[in-house]
């Protein structure tokens, strides 16, 4: 299990995050940065950058090429996912 | 086909040189085998600094370039500005020292740097967050640059050079010169594979590749490539407000070594990326990658900007700076060869000092007094003294 916005979602060894994700029904998982647009899979193959989401606490994490670990956080991310540090 | 100029280069200085050529009533004819932006402008990151020049010539062309690029950023461009369109930021520069030594002898130079008519304030260490909330809370302190701006280079070129074109210039992208026009001694064109165009002068802005154009006119200017890396990172918000640098920088800039060095320069762009440079190393035109080079950049940001360190670097590029042996570039009429004129040789400094070179070439064109003397930038100097 990997957790999804804090909601327990089931994974099998060997699968991505965004298979996970996919598998529970869940298609976005990011925000675009200015327009505030809803994002998920699009490539499925690690080139186009639009999968991108936080995973424990990491942001940015391609959720295409990224191996869902039991116990991973997952959590959707807002814009660069770095606003904490906006100054 | 006709030009009172011809302009060898579609890189900044190019630009710069036909922008101001024909804002001053000149016809320009812009020549360049590659695309405009080809070569080392693409490859840059937009400096227009002062706070890395030493008192002498070279500040004194930077402190007329800042002065004409505040101007040219209140320029109409289409429905906007050039400085709105071409993400000209006046955002200052924040050089900073590791420990008090570095921060005495930078000290020393920000203190001659001032009474050269720089703006420097220095910022004790418990000043530095007030102005950069993301560094590093270890240091010893450092100078604040408020006269430091940055420019988008591929942007700032384009304009200029729809600017001129706007006033009559054309620009031929993908003709490489070939040779050049000549009526006796003087130059009165060049030649490109698909066509001759005769002018009464014509400009050597090829930068790093300038030497190989002088060659072709029979004469030598010793401009070499002095290699830079630039890593760039995901895209983060405001993060980072000014140009933020080591102090190491400026010694590193004025070295004559061959080998690789590496001081961080650390910014943010409005695309939201962070661009971290900046290595040199004199090794020929090689465009393999280096991961030490790399390696050393991406330590040396996170050492200012700790928080780099859980920040994904996407990619990293590389260019070759203009490298002339006297750290001045080359600026104005080569009197070798009557007809032709020099505008390289800017190493790392060129996107800034493209404003001042643009604004004395079109003076010295037309035969009018130049704002500054040209005599420290002549192109025959390197010549002199060799016996």
């Amino acid at each position: 299990m990997i957790t999804f916005d804090g909601v327990e979602t089931p994974c099998r060894a060997g699968w991505t995050i965004g298979a996970a994700l996919t598998a529970a029904g869940v298609r976005s998982w990011r925000t675009t940065r200015r327009a505030g647009r809803p994002r998920g899979l699009f490539c499925g193959i690690g080139v186009c950058f639009d999968c991108l989401v936080t995973v424990n606490g990491r942001p940015s994490m391609r959720a295409c090429l990224t191996e869902a670990r039991p116990g991973d956080v997952v959590s959707t991310q807002d814009g660069t996912g770095h606003g904490d540090r906006a100054c | 086909m006709n030009a009172d100029v011809v302009v060898i280069g579609a890189g900044i200085v190019g630009a710069a040189c036909a922008y101001h050529a024909s804002q001053a009533g000149l016809s320009v004819c812009v020549v360049d085998r590659g695309p405009p932006a080809g070569g080392t402008t693409g490859a840059g990151e937009g400096n227009l600094l002062i706070s890395d020049k030493l008192p002498g010539p070279e500040l004194d062309l930077a402190l007329l370039s800042y002065q004409l690029w505040r101007a040219l950023a209140e320029v109409p461009f289409r429905d906007t500005t050039f400085g709105a369109r071409t993400e000209l930021e006046h955002k200052g520069g924040l050089v900073v020292a590791a420990s008090a030594d570095v921060l005495r002898g930078f000290g020393e130079l920000a203190a001659r740097q001032a009474a050269a008519g720089v703006e420097a304030v220095p910022v004790p260490p418990d000043g530095l967050r007030e102005h950069e909330p993301n560094l590093a809370g270890d240091l010893a302190g450092g100078i604040r640059y408020p006269q430091d701006m940055q420019v988008q280079p591929m942007l700032a070129t384009a304009v200029l050079l729809r600017l001129a074109r706007d006033a009559g210039a054309v620009l031929l992208p993908g003709e490489a010169v070939t040779g050049f026009l000549r009526r006796g001694d003087r130059l009165v064109g060049v030649r490109t594979a698909r066509r001759a165009v005769s002018a009464s002068a014509v400009v050597n802005c090829a930068g790093t590749w300038a030497g190989e154009v002088a060659a072709l006119a029979g004469v030598r200017i010793p401009v070499s490539p002095r290699r830079g890396f630039v890593l760039v990172t995901e895209p983060l918000p405001r993060v980072i407000r000014h140009k933020v640098y080591a102090a190491d920088y400026v010694a590193d800039v004025a070295s004559d070594s061959s080998a690789l060095q590496t001081s961080p320069v650390v910014e943010g762009t409005r695309s939201g990326t962070v661009l971290i440079g900046a290595t040199r190393e004199r090794v020929g035109f090689d465009r393999t990658w280096s991961p030490q080079a790399i390696r050393r950049l991406a330590a040396g940001a996170v050492r200012l900007f700790p928080f780099l360190a859980e920040v994904v670097a996407l990619r990293a590029y590389r260019g070759f700076r203009p490298y002339c042996p006297d750290h001045l570039p080359i600026i104005g009429p080569d009197p070798r060869v009557p007809g032709l004129w020099h505008a390289c040789g800017h190493e790392g400094a060129g996107i800034g000092l493209s404003a001042a070179t643009g604004r004395l070439i079109a003076q010295s064109l037309r035969g009018e007094a130049t704002d500054l003397p040209l005599h420290p930038f002549r192109p025959e100097r390197f010549d002199e003294g060799a016996g």
